[in-house]
């Protein structure tokens, strides 16, 4: 799995870290900071979580 | 469900999709039928009045998705189309003339704008809810010079913002003595007015617009008081109603929305979800309506996997943002107005802020002001404290903030 993010689309809703804080951070403006862009096999349910509640759209998944 | 079912959703906004792409997700393989009355791929609403407007962003950068990932969704998409009615028992929906079978129904048609009386006819005067919309007044703010924006809700401060921002000249009219923030109230009217006063709007409230001058085009507006101002363009962010005309004598029950369960059930195989959509909420026994992204998201999502795995989600707790000149505001939860907000964390000079509706000693809802990620350790706070009812709320020291920061 890969994960990408669109940070000019991020509104720093925080949903990501929220859901997968070991894969995503924010930075003092609330921007998405990926920490991990090939998750392993035990974070890989949280990726797809945080995917799903972004606001943005702003993170992407290629299984 | 077994892979024979059809399920047909009504409405290709951000919940419809959702609901397609949470049930390939979660595994369904029978038949999707998305059908919409816009004849755009389904786009995203919350940019329109804030980086669309601007022109930061193309209308393309609204898109929920791209072509490749709705084609893989095989789902038969129906865009420029209305449903006009719903027979529950015999189960069909009416698209252009058109019955449409279903097994499974679900209905996100969202809200339409409310739009000015008196106005029909007049150019130059909008509302702002569409793609369509935004495009239309975008257009129109390329040579414009003077706007009024009518409206005291976030959706009026927004278009505010954003025509500052083109460098225009903004008066803002509310018909309310305070500025509104969804669910939020008018906790942060003090803040929100001095932001507009601070960059360069008109902001008047407490006032009604009697009159809207102009032969062909609109030219000014008149206020209660005999005010006139001179306008180019008038938005008008009024409000909006949820778009149930078509099921008006199915049998649904309406009452500013179509009602429905805490699950969204509002009648046998049929759900609704999103904007258009009064969820039972049972933590308070109240039916709620909100007008928000992510809760027409979270239904979506929920309806979903309720129908692919026989599960039910969580209830859904309200989330919110919005953006005013860089000012970055969430708010998760509820917010009395009763209850006055108590600050929980700050800068110096109150720039930055989180604080919280706290009621015997229960934190009810977060808001941030600038300051996401403090605002996002307070949610986690909440959350955590409500997972484990009759333990340990997080402690809160603080003032009230509506004094502090006012």
């Amino acid at each position: 799995m890969q994960i990408t993010v669109n940070t000019p689309a991020c509104v720093g809703a925080g949903q990501c870290v929220m859901a997968a804080g070991e894969l995503f951070d924010q930075d003092d403006d609330g921007i998405v900071m990926l920490l991990e862009d090939s998750p392993d096999a035990a974070q890989q349910a949280g990726a797809r979580r945080a995917a799903s509640l972004c606001p943005a759209r702003a993170i992407k998944i290629a299984e | 469900m077994d892979d024979a079912a059809r399920i047909v959703i009504v409405g290709a906004s951000v919940a419809g999709l959702t609901t397609a792409e949470t049930l390939r997700a979660e595994g369904f393989a029978g038949s999707i039928t998305l059908i919409g009355d816009e004849t755009h791929a389904p786009y995203s609403r919350p940019p329109l009045s804030k980086h669309v407007l601007t022109g930061e962003w193309t209308p393309e950068q609204a898109d929920l998705s791209d072509p490749i990932e709705l084609a893989a969704l095989n789902l038969t998409l129906i865009q420029g189309a209305r449903a006009t009615s719903l027979d529950i028992r015999g189960h069909t929906v009416t698209v252009g003339g058109e019955a449409i079978s279903y097994d499974t129904l679900v209905i996100a048609t969202g809200v339409a704008a409310r739009r000015m009386a008196g106005t029909e006819g007049l150019a130059g005067v909008y509302s702002l809810r569409t793609l369509d919309d935004v495009v239309a007044l975008r257009k129109e703010l390329a040579t414009a010079k003077r706007v009024v924006v009518i409206g005291a809700g976030v959706l009026g401060s927004e278009i505010a913002a954003a025509t500052r921002k083109r460098g225009l000249e903004v008066a803002l009219i509310g018909r309310t003595s305070e500025l509104r923030l969804g669910q939020v109230g008018s906790h942060l009217s003090p803040l929100i007015a001095a932001l507009h006063r601070e960059n360069g709007v008109d902001l008047r409230l407490g006032f009604d617009v009697t009159e809207v001058i102009g032969e062909d085009h609109v030219s000014a507006i008149v206020l209660s008081d005999g005010t006139v101002i001179p306008a180019d363009v008038v938005v008008a962010a009024i409000g909006s109603l949820p778009a149930t005309e078509w099921v008006s004598d199915s049998g649904l029950e309406l009452s500013d929305g179509i009602v429905c369960d805490s699950n969204g059930l509002a009648a046998p195989d049929v759900y609704a979800i999103g904007d258009v959509a009064r969820w039972r909420d049972d933590l308070t026994a109240a039916s709620t309506r909100a007008e928000h992204h992510l809760k027409a998201t979270e239904q979506a999502q929920a309806v979903a996997r309720l129908l692919v795995t026989g599960e039910e989600s969580p209830a859904v707790v309200p989330f919110f943002w919005s953006e005013l000149y860089g000012t970055k505001i969430q708010a998760y939860g509820r917010f009395p107005a009763v209850v006055p907000l108590t600050t929980i964390a700050s800068e110096p000079g109150g720039a930055r802020f989180v604080a919280a509706s706290v009621q015997d000693g229960q934190v009810l809802g977060v808001v941030g002001w600038n300051m996401p990620r403090d605002f996002r350790l307070a949610r986690a706070d909440m959350v955590a404290a409500a997972e484990k009812p009759q333990s340990t709320q997080p402690e809160l020291v603080g003032s009230e903030t509506g004094s502090q920061h006012a």
